[in-house]
């Protein structure tokens, strides 16, 4: 038995490594698509408006989900289910769902790590983005207004288990909620500490605060801190009902 | 001149009869009957047969206290608010009797004798024993009260009066009592108690006319006003009789919220979640014994042109749909339903289609089915034009030979969401 070298040219060669590789992605792409059954699976229908793993659109108005704190992502999702967060969509999506079902899709989205994007370019002026900076950093004892870091940990990614970051969050998202806050529009457990604070704020306050806000890089560790600052000097405890559960 | 008195005369005439005769057929037997208290009408009971009337489904408010009261009924004709059940004294029913409980059920009326709206579905509620009705009044007396007001009903005029609900009662109400058909077995007996009486099905399952008014008996489908979900024909296979179905695939169904042929969505996720899930197997056995032996009407021919599908209902189809439907609407057991062969996918009325697209939705958690899978929302993603596309695409694919959908019949929908 005799074997006959088979010579071939690189051309030849190329072509057909370029033809391997087509028939692969064309494999690839007619492959049936994936069934995993886990919870990435059965949060489709939340990445569809909040992003691929929950991460947000930069120009969208869907917050990001992914790391987010879980009690606080629990609690938002029962709010919007029981009538205490408004918007139908949500409120319809979920209204089949139980505690411990949402419950575990808050954890979900809380255990993902994805980058966040770059910070976005903000139009607002030097002015009033010092003004925001003195907001988030200091607060305004004079008026009783707490700093924002106070409760949402001092690199603003928020406090575990219920409290939220407020970095890598869209500017008309942040300005929503604090005016839903305002209007009574959103509302959360009692005492309700935002709720407080928010009735304190100025348009141009809220307007200062998120301008700040979304110009923020984000620190190395995006993670929620396992608990809030030490009180600074001249600062007074805020009371939240959200804060403790679950 | 004469001539004219007598006519007036007659006409005055006329009127009083009307008027005794309506009278009449809103009083018939409505006295405050006092009778014994059974042994079995107990507060256990009745917070069964609570959940097996989901009473709290409409008697409590998003968020609220159950049975409190407060959640708005949307009608034609305004929107009722359902009561507080709790028994506070100045809100709830508190300083209720028992017969005055029975006649709201039995006769729909307060118990200061004013007339409900058929809201409250005692066109149904009418055939719940007096022993049951004892159980649910029980049960509710047990409740923690809830000191949380009323709110007014706002009906437009003239439904708002009690004359137009008298002539409404005296055309479409008749208070009766089940009457069990000897020639049927104990459980479809039961069944027929339970699907006609408090599980009051014939609310959403049976279509109204005009006056807001079903055929009780008749569970042929209808649109649920409003709200714009069309509850389907239990009297034909093509829409969801389930004449041909398995006694335990009916039960798991109505258990679990999924059963191997279909999944419960829109309104019908709360009635499973809130209400089905919970009734003893027993019970359940008897409403599966029922439907499946509802006798089915004759198929309606489905219109002769299917719809035609486009390159653009395609397109959009692999890129939005395919992912978990399948290339082929094959579907994946037990998460997302088959789109090829599905009757619901078929079906003539096509609201819920347009529902399920827009807005999404998942099946609901219960205790045999606790983390469903879900289907996200399109509404801000497509188009009117792409709804109607994609959906008569998937009508008329793989096998389906159904008329296609309209932009028209999306945007219907769109525009009554509320959001």
């Amino acid at each position: 038995m005799t074997t006959t070298p088979i010579h071939i040219s690189f051309t030849q060669w190329l072509t057909a490594l370029g033809v391997v590789w087509l028939a692969a992605t064309t494999v690839n792409a007619s492959a049936a698509p994936s069934f995993k059954d886990d919870m990435a699976q059965r949060t489709l229908a939340c990445t569809a408006c909040h992003g691929p793993q929950g991460r947000a659109a930069p120009d969208g108005y869907y917050p990001r989900l992914a790391g987010k704190p879980a009690g606080y992502l629990y609690n938002q999702l029962v709010n919007f289910r029981e009538g205490k967060r408004h918007y139908a969509l949500m409120t319809q999506l979920i209204a089949p769902l139980t505690d411990s079902y949402l419950m575990e899709m808050a954890q979900h989205f809380a255990s993902l790590e994805v980058p966040y994007p770059s910070p976005l370019a903000t139009g607002a002026s030097a002015v009033v983005l010092a003004r925001g900076k003195q907001l988030v950093l200091s607060g305004e004892p004079s008026r009783g207004i707490p700093a924002c870091v106070q409760c949402h940990g001092s690199t603003m990614t928020g406090v575990a288990p219920n409290v939220p970051g407020l970095l890598g969050l869209p500017r008309d998202y942040l300005n929503a909620q604090l005016g839903a806050w305002k209007a009574g529009k959103r509302r959360a457990h009692a005492p309700d500490c935002m709720k407080a604070v928010v009735a304190l704020l100025t348009d141009d306050d809220i307007n200062a605060a998120s301008s700040y806000l979304v110009a923020q890089v984000l620190p190395a560790s995006t993670k929620p801190a396992a608990i809030a600052p030490p009180l600074a000097a001249g600062q007074a405890a805020v009371s939240c009902g959200s804060a403790a559960k679950p | 001149m004469s001539k004219l008195f007598k006519l007036l005369a007659a006409l005055c005439g006329l009127l009083t009869v009307t008027a005794v005769a309506i009278w009449w057929l809103n009083t018939r037997g409505d006295a405050l009957i006092n009778s014994p208290l059974a042994t079995t009408s107990t507060a256990q009971r009745g917070a069964y047969l609570a959940q097996v009337g989901n009473c709290a489904g409409c008697h409590t408010a998003r968020g609220g206290q159950p049975y409190a009261g407060g959640l708005a009924i949307q009608t034609p004709f305004g929107s009722v608010y359902a009561s507080n059940l709790t028994p506070d004294a100045a809100n709830g029913i508190g300083s209720w009797s028992r017969a005055e409980f029975w006649r709201a059920m039995h006769h729909g009326r307060s118990k200061d004798g004013r007339l409900l709206y058929p809201a409250f579905p005692y066109t149904s509620y009418t055939l719940v024993t007096r022993d049951d009705s004892d159980a649910l009044f029980a049960y509710l007396k047990s409740l923690p009260a809830a000191n949380q007001a009323n709110q007014a009903d706002a009906v437009r005029f003239p439904f708002n009066s009690q004359a137009a609900l008298a002539v409404w009662r005296a055309l479409y109400f008749k208070p009766g009592n089940y009457q069990a058909d000897t020639r049927q077995s104990i459980d479809w007996n039961r069944g027929a108690y339970l699907t006609e009486g408090l599980g009051h099905c014939s609310a959403c399952h049976a279509a109204r006319n005009a006056l807001g008014a079903t055929d009780g008996l008749n569970l042929a489908g209808g649109l649920i006003p409003v709200q714009n979900w069309y509850a389907p024909s239990l009297v034909t296979t093509q829409e969801a009789g389930l004449q041909d179905w398995r006694i335990d695939d009916i039960k798991t169904l109505f258990k679990t919220g999924i059963a191997p042929q279909a999944s419960v969505n829109g309104p019908m996720a709360e009635v499973v979640l809130g209400s089905t899930q919970h009734w003893s197997d027993a019970d359940l056995n008897a409403m599966a014994v029922y439907l499946k032996a509802l006798p089915a009407a004759a198929a309606t021919p489905l219109p002769t042109t299917p719809g035609q599908t486009s390159e653009r209902g395609s397109k959009l189809y692999e890129q939005h749909c395919a992912q978990c439907h399948g290339e082929n609407g094959q579907g994946m057991p037990n998460a997302y339903p088959a789109l090829a062969g599905n009757r619901a996918v078929a079906t003539p009325q096509t609201a819920n289609l347009v529902q399920v697209v827009l807005n999404g939705g998942y099946a609901p958690a219960t205790h045999g089915n606790p983390r469903p899978f879900g289907m996200p929302p399109f509404v801000l993603v497509l188009t009117d034009a792409d709804v109607a596309e994609v959906l008569t695409h998937i009508r008329s694919s793989w096998g389906n030979q159904a008329p296609g959908v309209s932009a028209f019949d999306v945007n219907r929908i769109r525009a009554n969401g509320a959001r």
